[in-house]
């Protein structure tokens, strides 16, 4: 007769290790989180904070240098008309290229969410998936060579006879310019087509829960197909719509490689940020202007909140 | 009843959407081959393999594709290591600031670039941190985070708990049952959010152009060709470089994840 115990004896550092996380299971609960904490908290965390400080900080107009006190004077900057005027091109080029994005993006999750299967489902999920992940600044350089004053669309539109067509597009004041390379009209294309996926994936994800029984409710109520579609699909897939649209819309409003590469010279939120910070050296205002974005982000976030966007995410 | 068919019109503006998203990026192809090189004249007036024989010879874009290579080699494997521990504590138990924590895991990516960026320069500004290889890979290390996660929770939280309470009966320690079970169920997943996050992280540009100094990246290498175009062909013979680089891995990704509940990319 043993009188050993019931449980295995000790085999060194790890067991005990073990013992000692089965004992206090928030212990190992600290130790897995500690290093991304850290690693998030410091370098992240610190690096906004870093952010806020330099935007109250203001630049001497003389001498360049930094003045590290406190000071509103760079927020101030913000509302002059130059400045003001950049702010508010941002605003409507995001606005315009949500929209844009939503009515591009429906069909294509519509279809993918209620009629696509097996092969077909694959090949949208995969289609939507691949342009989303490949390389952006490929993406990018795809549209620089689309909308070349001797690119393919100013050919194609010689060859079916459309080409008095594009040039009066071309002449409208405000979107058109010299080609569609150097046009608001391009600098909007290449935006919807670099995060039409971003818009796809939530509105399919909302429209995929929309139940068939409602539909077939819908139908049995009487209701046409364009009455279901108004009443019934539109509401319920709107959170995707406004789930969507908080990608798209930040996503606009922060990026500053696409107007510089297509488009006028005229500057978005984005492209003053880099050039304050690189070029001009006004690290303050940079910052101040890079808060624009975060604190419209916020009053967004909260309005797509209140209306259940997140549940579609 | 309604019909379970779709209409004409939908078809045609779903297959029309999938094509603008796809047929763009087959012109970078198409004028790789070309043999013109001052313009982007479309059609090609004639076609060339020569390029990819010049972009081959051309000093200035390899330390550039190598540095690309490296920083994203070492972000991937911070994420990873950094994605898998945030993941795994995030995965089963319920505490005092998850959400918060979520949200701080996500910011990264779901802020626009510009923001991180010009906060990464801030930072490294007040504190007179020169820039280097590694204030790039800070940067990227910090973005790739959120994929790994995204990728390693969807597993976990598929994983029946069962099977560590069947590995430790069976005396194995938290190591062992590590090793030998939680490992070999998570791999797929883990490989699958690493590739993602060296696809995302040699791609990206924004970040870098604030984290990269004097260095270029081979993206920023591009973006310089693209503002102030030398030799048109090779930027697009490294176009296609690019690409390949991260359409391989993503497409690694889709195929150690397919028929999983979890998806990867579903959070880019």
């Amino acid at each position: 007769m043993s009188d050993a115990p019931a449980i295995l004896p000790e085999r060194g550092i790890a067991d005990r290790l073990t013992a000692l996380f089965w004992r206090h299971p928030r212990l190992l609960l600290a130790v897995l989180l500690t290093p991304p904490l850290l690693w998030l908290g410091v370098v992240y965390l610190g690096s906004l904070f870093a952010l806020l400080l330099q935007s109250f900080y203001s630049i001497d107009e003389f001498s360049g240098v930094v003045k590290e006190e406190f000071t509103l004077k760079t927020y101030a900057e913000l509302f002059r008309a130059q400045n003001m005027d950049i702010i508010l091109r941002t605003l409507l080029m995001s606005a315009a290229v949500t929209i844009g994005c939503a009515i591009i993006a429906f069909p294509i999750a519509y279809f993918a969410a209620r009629f696509a299967r097996g092969k077909w489902k694959a090949v949208f999920y995969l289609g939507v998936m691949l342009p989303l992940w490949s390389s952006y600044l490929v993406k990018v350089y795809a549209w620089k060579l689309i909308l070349a004053k001797e690119g393919i669309i100013t050919w194609a539109a010689d060859g079916v006879g459309l080409s008095m067509v594009l040039n009066a597009i071309l002449a409208i004041p405000g979107i058109g310019g010299n080609s569609l390379s150097t046009s608001p009209l391009g600098t909007f294309i290449v935006f919807v087509y670099v995060w039409l996926p971003y818009m796809i994936l939530p509105m399919q994800a909302a429209l995929e829960r929309v139940p068939t029984s409602m539909l077939e409710a819908s139908a049995d109520l009487g209701a046409s197909k364009a009455q279901t579609f108004r009443t019934v699909i539109l509401p319920l897939a709107m959170p995707g719509v406004i789930a969507g649209s908080i990608f798209t819309f930040s996503l606009t409003m922060g990026d500053y490689i696409i107007p510089q590469i297509v488009g006028t010279s005229a500057r978005f939120i984005g492209l003053a940020v880099y050039q304050l910070q690189g070029t001009a050296g006004n690290i303050p205002l940079a910052a101040a202007f890079a808060v624009v974005p975060i604190v419209i982000m916020l009053i967004y976030l909260t309005i797509a909140k209140r209306k259940g966007a997140f549940d579609a995410l | 009843m309604h019909s379970d068919r779709a209409s004409w019109g939908l078809k045609i503006a779903a297959v029309g959407g999938l094509l603008f998203l796809h047929l763009p990026i087959l012109l970078i192809f198409l004028y790789a081959f070309t043999t013109e090189d001052k313009s982007y004249q479309f059609p090609p007036p004639g076609l060339t393999t020569q390029w990819f024989g010049v972009a081959w010879e051309r000093e200035d874009i390899w330390p550039p594709l190598y540095l690309s290579l490296w920083v994203a080699t070492i972000a991937t494997v911070l994420a990873m290591i950094l994605g898998t521990l945030v993941s795994a504590a995030m995965a089963r138990a319920s505490f005092f600031g998850r959400e918060q924590i979520s949200l701080l895991i996500i910011l990264p990516i779901a802020l626009p670039g510009v923001i991180t960026g010009m906060s990464l320069r801030s930072a490294f500004s007040i504190m007179d941190i020169p820039f280097s290889t590694w204030t790039i890979i800070l940067g990227h290390a910090t973005f790739c985070i959120v994929i790994v996660y995204n990728n390693a929770v969807a597993r976990f939280r598929r994983l029946s708990g069962g099977i560590l309470e069947a590995s430790a009966d069976l005396g194995a320690n938290s190591f062992q049952t590590f090793r030998y079970v939680l490992l070999p169920n998570l791999s797929t997943a883990l490989l699958a959010g690493g590739m993602l996050a060296f696809a995302l992280s040699f791609d990206e540009v924004i970040v870098t152009t604030f984290t990269a100094g004097q260095q270029s990246t081979l993206p920023i290498w591009m973006l310089q060709e693209l503002v102030r175009p030398r030799q048109r062909p090779v930027t697009n013979v490294v176009a296609i470089v690019v690409f390949v680089a991260t359409v391989v891995p993503i497409l690694i990704a889709f195929y150690l994840t397919r028929g999983g509940s979890e998806t990867a990319g579903a959070g880019k």
